[in-house]
């Protein structure tokens, strides 16, 4: 039978603090030196929004939505040419303004979740830091170039599809 | 060092000793706090530490200096301005004082006085008086708080540190602090001199108690309660910024580096290697390196226990020294005493 010593645990604490000085000496530390070595971020990292400009048709619903306001959008209506020859013009939404400020924005999502037309995406970029506050403020051309970091869509996890079949309609 | 300094005129061998002094008083804190405060630490909590000043971070003390000397040397309005710029030069003075006794080798001393190791227990409680100034000055009802917390503790620790001391010191039978370190040399194990005898060996409880209570003398946790940071902000320390708090940070340093010397000379024997005769000049060569060697040693105990323990509550913490240490060290003492007799 073994014997169990019972080892105070301010000893233990000792042991605890010395067997991480020496991993972090021998295997290397839980941090990495940032500007460096750089970590990879989840895909579904709330890093910035991407805006997808054609997609948009400034509803204004982002806009509105959005808690502390940091969403700027101007647009004006045109006449498209009919489909069909002898159809009526089409009135049609073009998007003049499309800005962010991200000094104000709490990175909620509210905007990308409540968009129809899919034009707003969540990037896991989060270099964008600025000497300036102002030029936070960013127009519709770089949100559109955020759109290149955009991830693939992954799949929700198995089983998920299964459990939405299960609310009651 | 007495040596060569016999032939030298009065200021050349002044100036010698302050530059000398002050390297034994910096050199030590400067590795303290590169080696332990941000690369232990660090380790410790796995995390690198500084990296990017110099190789590993070994400029960054340097950066650090470079910005305190730089930031304004604020007073508050309603502070007692003289008191207030004195403090730290207070505390600063007891540590400076502390290096005098500390032995580098056989002929290696700033002042050979018979009481020495009373002397430096004396001049190490004249910080408490640069602490109170400081809380006192500054008109800050957190550093007031934070200055009686630390003279509470300074002296309610300042008796074990004593006690613990007084079984070296009967045991050597001798105050001189060159006088223990030969007691240490040129002593035996039952019978046995190979590796001297020192006095950890035979003072293990008095080394523990000192430890702790130079932990507490430089209020660093467990022992942290004057600046407590989540309480006091940093308790003396709050209205001080710039040059003069970077000299209270020194002190601190200093302070620890020299209390570990001071363990290091009486508990495991000073500039002393086993092997050697104590009196061979070789010494006043190896004898620095040993004692630093000795001295982060004990540093990385006092460092590995600052890291580890959560800050002890105020009640808790005076329990410890009156009840616990002091007890402890009193028996130490008789012990030592009747042994010493008998054998």
């Amino acid at each position: 039978m073994a014997i169990k010593i019972k080892i105070p645990g301010m000893i233990k604490g000792l042991g605890i603090t010395f067997g991480t000085m020496v991993r972090t000496l021998t295997k290397g530390s839980h941090t990495v030196q940032y500007p460096h070595v750089k970590e990879a971020p989840t895909p579904r990292a709330r890093g910035v929004i991407a805006l997808h400009e054609e997609n948009c048709t400034s509803c204004m619903l982002c806009a509105r939505e959005c808690p502390d306001w940091c969403i700027y959008i101007e647009g004006h209506k045109y006449k498209a040419p009919p489909r069909r020859p002898g159809g009526k013009p089409r009135k049609k939404n073009a998007l003049d303004r499309f800005d962010i400020d991200y000094s104000l924005c709490m990175y909620c999502g509210i905007c990308v979740d409540v968009c129809p037309f899919e034009a707003l995406f969540w990037t896991p970029e989060y270099e964008y830091s600025e000497l300036k506050i102002s030029n936070l403020l960013h127009d519709k051309n770089q949100l559109g170039k955020w759109m290149e970091t955009v991830p693939e869509f992954e799949d929700y996890e198995k089983g998920s599809e299964a459990k939405k079949a299960q609310v009651p309609e | 060092m007495t040596l060569i300094l016999a032939e030298m005129a009065y200021w050349q061998e002044t100036s010698i000793r302050l530059l000398v002094g002050l390297a034994a008083v910096l050199l030590p804190a400067g590795t303290l706090v590169y080696l332990f405060l941000f690369k232990m630490m660090s380790f410790m909590q796995s995390r690198l530490g500084p990296m990017e000043a110099g190789p590993y971070g070994s400029m960054q003390l340097l950066a650090e200096v470079g910005k305190f000397l730089q930031k304004e040397d604020l007073v508050p309005r309603a502070a007692d301005r003289i008191v207030f710029k004195l403090a730290p030069f207070v505390v600063l003075i007891s540590t400076f004082l502390l290096v005098l006794v500390i032995p580098a080798g056989p002929d290696l001393w700033f002042i050979d006085v018979d009481t020495g190791i009373f002397l430096a227990l004396a001049v190490s409680s004249i910080s408490v008086i640069g602490i109170l100034m400081a809380g006192w000055a500054s008109a800050s009802k957190y550093s007031l708080m934070g200055a009686l917390r630390a003279t509470g503790q300074l002296i309610a620790y300042e008796l074990p540190l004593v006690l613990a001391v007084v079984g070296v010191v009967i045991q050597a039978g001798t105050l001189n602090v060159q006088n223990i370190v030969m007691a240490q040399a040129t002593g035996e194990i039952f019978g046995y001199g190979g590796i001297g005898n020192p006095f950890i060996f035979t003072q293990f409880v008095g080394f523990a108690i000192f430890l702790i209570a130079v932990q507490a003398e430089l209020t660093q946790p467990p022992f942290d309660m004057p600046v407590a940071e989540s309480e006091l902000v940093t308790g003396y320390l709050t209205e001080y910024s710039g040059l003069r708090f970077l000299m209270f940070f020194i002190g601190e340093f200093a302070t620890a580096g020299i209390f570990s010397a001071l363990a290091a000379t009486l508990f495991l024997g000073g500039w002393y290697v086993p092997g050697l005769d104590p009196t061979d000049g070789l010494f006043n060569v190896i004898g620095p390196a040993v004692l630093f060697a000795k001295m982060l040693l004990v540093a990385f105990l006092i460092f590995w226990f600052r890291f580890t323990y959560p800050r002890f509550r105020e009640d808790q913490l005076q329990k410890l020294a009156w009840k616990v240490l002091i007890p402890l060290s009193l028996i130490n003492i008789v012990i030592t005493g009747v042994l010493k007799v008998v054998f």
